[in-house]
């Protein structure tokens, strides 16, 4: 599958990119096995998701959790706590 | 519903006359304004910038205002968050709820102000004498956000 990917905030800055379209081998089906997988792409996505603990995630446009599966999402979003309001 | 999100200062005396404009059920109005201080942690702030994620930003305040009119008869609500460069005294947030009798008008704006810290996709970066620095979540916006939550019914399986 290919599926776009956003950055956003300190998340953007270590990777170095604000978008990007990605196509993630198809053991990768969930959030959390596609934090992994970007992780591996190189040292500055290594840099962003070193801590996955704190980076959170959309599916296309909706808050998911690490479990979540991306199955058919069109967008996927990273990025840190929210600091809004 | 009103939700806007804009760069543009926004009036709270203005949209709160707006809400209830023409209408005599409304007995109660609450508005709240987020505002741009000079200091956070006992240092000085000289600018904050709020970036967001287009789309999910008013997607995910529709949620909540959603959620929020669930919860409590209101007879309106209106949201506006700015983003963009913002310097000490200016507007952030606004939220206003009208309802015929002010708990309701009063617990949903503050649901709504908890639920914005912690669920909206804003992120914040304040410019300090010393540099820039993203501020980081608060663990009590996490705990404002908590309480809530719907409790558990008694009985349920652990």
């Amino acid at each position: 599958m290919s599926v776009k990917l956003l950055y956003f905030a300190w998340v953007r800055e270590r990777i170095g990119r604000t978008e990007e379209v990605v196509e993630p081998p198809a053991a990768v089906r969930t959030v959390g096995d596609l934090v992994g997988w970007l992780a591996g792409r190189g040292e500055e996505y290594a840099h962003a998701f070193e801590n996955p603990k704190v980076v959170r995630a959309a599916i296309d446009r909706a808050h998911a959790r690490p479990d979540a599966a991306i199955a058919g999402a069109r967008e996927i979003a990273f990025f840190p706590p929210m600091t809004g309001g | 519903m009103t939700i806007r999100l804009q760069r543009e200062d926004f009036d709270a005396g203005a949209e709160a006359a707006k809400i209830a404009r023409g209408r005599t059920d409304i007995g109660a109005v609450v508005t709240f304004a987020g505002i741009c201080r000079d200091h956070e942690g006992g240092e000085g702030v000289t600018a904050l910038t709020l970036e967001h994620y287009p789309g999910m930003a008013e997607e995910e305040i529709g949620r909540h205002v959603a959620e929020a009119e669930k919860r409590w008869p209101l007879l309106g609500v209106t949201v506006i968050h700015r983003y963009g460069r913002l310097v000490p005294g200016d507007n952030i947030v606004l939220v206003v709820t009208a309802s015929a009798h002010r708990e309701a008008a009063f617990a949903a704006a503050e649901f709504l102000m908890d639920y914005l810290k912690t669920r909206a996709p804003f992120w914040k970066q304040e410019e300090r004498p010393q540099g820039k620095a993203w501020v980081d979540a608060k663990r009590s916006d996490d705990a404002a956000a908590g309480r809530w939550e719907k409790p558990r019914e008694r009985g349920a399986a652990e």
